[in-house]
């Protein structure tokens, strides 16, 4: 089985946002990278897709050059090889653009089931997944807490407001992870050994141009000074005036 | 005028309250709006329509319904029946999940969770968040079709209208993927993501049995939902479906209550668009201060029930 799991390089999630000097971006100047937080819970799941069916794990992604440190980590946890499309762009590429890059290498790679994110933690748009789907004719689950996969096809939970929804699936499908679906493991030493020497091919695409045009990037208006009402139980009538006085709630 | 193609969620006949802000959105930025609804009670939510500025409902039946990939596929279809210039989709667990695939069948980009739809020259401008809401994004697009879905609790349901013609269609191609079956969870409790006033608890609560004054507080409001920290989900307290933050849900209600959490940027960036936010805390320099309008120093366990009682006396006088 060719199992594939997509991992973004993305700003660590203590990152602090400043806008780049043209107004329209993000000043990557001080960010640090990590796999995006899904991400790891995919290739989690592509191992022991492997170690229950079979098969090889391949990691994809699309990324800078300078991105080959997450791609290792992954390796490390039992990803066979990798694939590393090299874009330097690929922060502020758009939902589409980074979809058609990513389907076209996932039928290269002839892949059976792909494991996603549910959402990458940059841009959270929640959407590559599902396009790439789209665009490959495979079928697709989101925001996936529980799996059940045989050869042809598989049985998935997925989180919605009402409760738990069961999905049956046909392959090739992708799966986009949510959390619950595993914990990550750990990678050994043995395996960051191993990673060392397992196959990175970084291959050079040309990315389509975004739809998405950015009119401008602003940082969120504060919030309003806030006010501490007081101290223990004393405070309490004061809150209950303030959300009599301004809310409707009560 | 512009037409726009929105997705409307309903549930037994009920109309979700996500969908009538999907539809305010559009109303909003004075376009014309198509309604698709699918499922048992289509027809009955759809003459419920009438008041909020829909030209036309579409209700769909048959075993596509059942698909995500085959209901995209339609939806997809309908927006280029009606030559609209926008597809709008609430930003619910199943709007995320058909938008995406209905913006890829019209070769076009998504906008997810928006803030802000309005209308821009022939097209439209959409605001939405980046690094889960620590910038902010104002976009078009160069694709004949803007797609996006709608962040909860932030757009005006629309009013007046006449009643929407409603037609109906019937979806035949099973799919590649089928929804089998729902496990509801219990007496119908409401999403952190839908509630209007969401209480949540962190670590200070101290064991799983300390959110108990949690779940009497929100039960105190009504429509309440209980929300949570990361450090309780991780610890197991709590379920991951009420993790509020940046790998865990983003919340918007009228109200947000923080109960004995620090406020980490994590935790800051699923909340701080919240209309009202309250934080209890023992500790007077915790960052969860900085974003509230209001906040109480002192132990939650005591703090908590006088403000649970307090509003349940309100709450009988109405
Ligand atoms: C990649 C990554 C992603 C993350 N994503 C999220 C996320 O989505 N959501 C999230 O919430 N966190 C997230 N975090 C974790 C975040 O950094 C914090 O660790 C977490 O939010 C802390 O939870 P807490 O406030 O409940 O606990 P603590 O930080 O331990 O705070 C407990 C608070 O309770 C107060 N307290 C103690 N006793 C009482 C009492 N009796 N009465 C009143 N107050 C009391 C204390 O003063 C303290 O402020 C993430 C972290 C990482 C690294
Ligand atoms: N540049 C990328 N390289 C590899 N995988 C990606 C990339 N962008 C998105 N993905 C995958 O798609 C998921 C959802 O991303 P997004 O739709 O951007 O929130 C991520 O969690 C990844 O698994």
């Amino acid at each position: 089985m060719n199992i594939v799991a997509c991992v973004k390089r993305v700003p660590n999630t203590e990152a602090v946002a400043e806008i780049s000097a043209d107004g329209k971006g993000l000043d990557a100047k001080n960010f640090q990278y990590i796999a995006s937080f899904y991400d790891e819970i995919a290739v989690e799941q592509a191992v022991q897709t492997k170690e229950a069916l079979g098969g090889e794990v391949i990691v994809l992604s699309l990324g800078s050059a300078a991105g080959s440190k997450e791609i290792r980590e992954s390796m490390a946890k039992g990803a066979d090889k990798a694939v590393l499309l090299v874009d330097e762009e690929w922060q502020s590429r758009d939902c589409r653009a980074t979809a058609k890059a990513l389907a076209c290498q996932l039928s290269e790679l002839k892949a059976d089931v792909v494991f996603m994110g549910k959402v990458a933690t940059d841009r959270d748009n929640g959407a590559v997944g599902p396009m790439a789907a789209t665009f490959l004719g495979y079928a697709c689950v989101t925001d996936v807490v529980a799996l059940e996969l045989t050869a042809t096809g598989g049985t998935a939970k997925r989180e919605t407001e009402a409760g738990i929804e069961t999905v049956e699936f046909s392959l090739p499908a992708v799966i986009t992870c949510n959390k619950g679906l595993n914990e990550p493991r750990y990678a050994g030493l043995k395996g960051i050994m191993a990673a060392k020497k397992k196959p990175l091919d970084e291959v050079q695409v040309e990315v389509i141009a975004n739809q998405a045009q950015v009119v401008r990037a602003s940082l969120p208006a504060p919030r309003k000074e806030g006010r501490i009402l007081g101290e223990g139980v004393a405070a309490v009538p004061a809150l209950i005036q303030a959300l009599q006085t301004e809310t409707t709630l009560l | 005028m512009s037409n726009i193609v929105v997705f409307v969620e309903q549930e037994g006949g009920n109309l979700r309250q996500a969908s009538l802000e999907a539809l305010g959105a559009a109303h909003q930025a004075g376009a014309t709006a198509v309604a698709v609804l699918c499922g048992d009670g289509a027809q009955a939510a759809a003459a419920k329509l009438t008041a909020q500025g829909v030209s036309a409902a579409i209700c769909l039946d048959g075993p596509g319904t059942h698909s995500p990939d085959a209901l995209s596929k339609a939806l997809a279809d309908i927006v280029q029946a009606q030559s609209a210039s926008g597809f709008l989709a609430p930003a619910t667990s199943r709007g995320r999940d058909l938008a995406p695939r209905v913006a890829a069948h019209l070769d076009c980009v998504l906008f997810s969770d928006v803030t802000g739809f309005a209308a821009n020259g022939g097209g439209f401008e959409v605001t939405r968040p980046w690094l889960a809401g620590k910038a902010i994004a104002t976009l078009t697009t160069s694709g004949a079709v803007l797609c996006a879905t709608t962040r909860l609790n932030t757009f005006p349901i629309a009013g007046g209208g006449a009643a929407p013609t409603v037609t109906s269609q019937t979806l035949n191609d099973a799919g590649k993927a089928r929804v089998t079956g729902v496990e509801a969870k219990g007496q119908a409790k409401l999403d952190v993501t839908e509630a209007p006033v969401v209480v949540s608890g962190g670590r200070g609560l101290k064991e799983p049995e300390g959110f108990q004054i949690i779940e009497d507080l929100a039960a105190a409001f009504g429509d309440a939902a209980v929300g949570a920290s990361r450090a309780v989900v991780d610890l197991g307290w709590r379920p991951h479906s009420e993790q509020v933050g940046q790998t865990g849900k983003t919340v918007a209600p009228k109200l947000y209550i923080a109960v004995g959490i620090s406020g980490a940027i994590q935790h800051l960036a699923g909340m701080r668009t919240s209309g009202t936010i309250v934080a209890i805390n023992k500790d007077p320099e915790a960052p969860i201060f900085k974003v509230a309008d209001y906040g109480i120093v002192g132990d939650a366990f005591e703090i908590v029930p006088a403000l649970t009682a307090e509003i349940k006396a309100i709450k009988a006088k109405h």
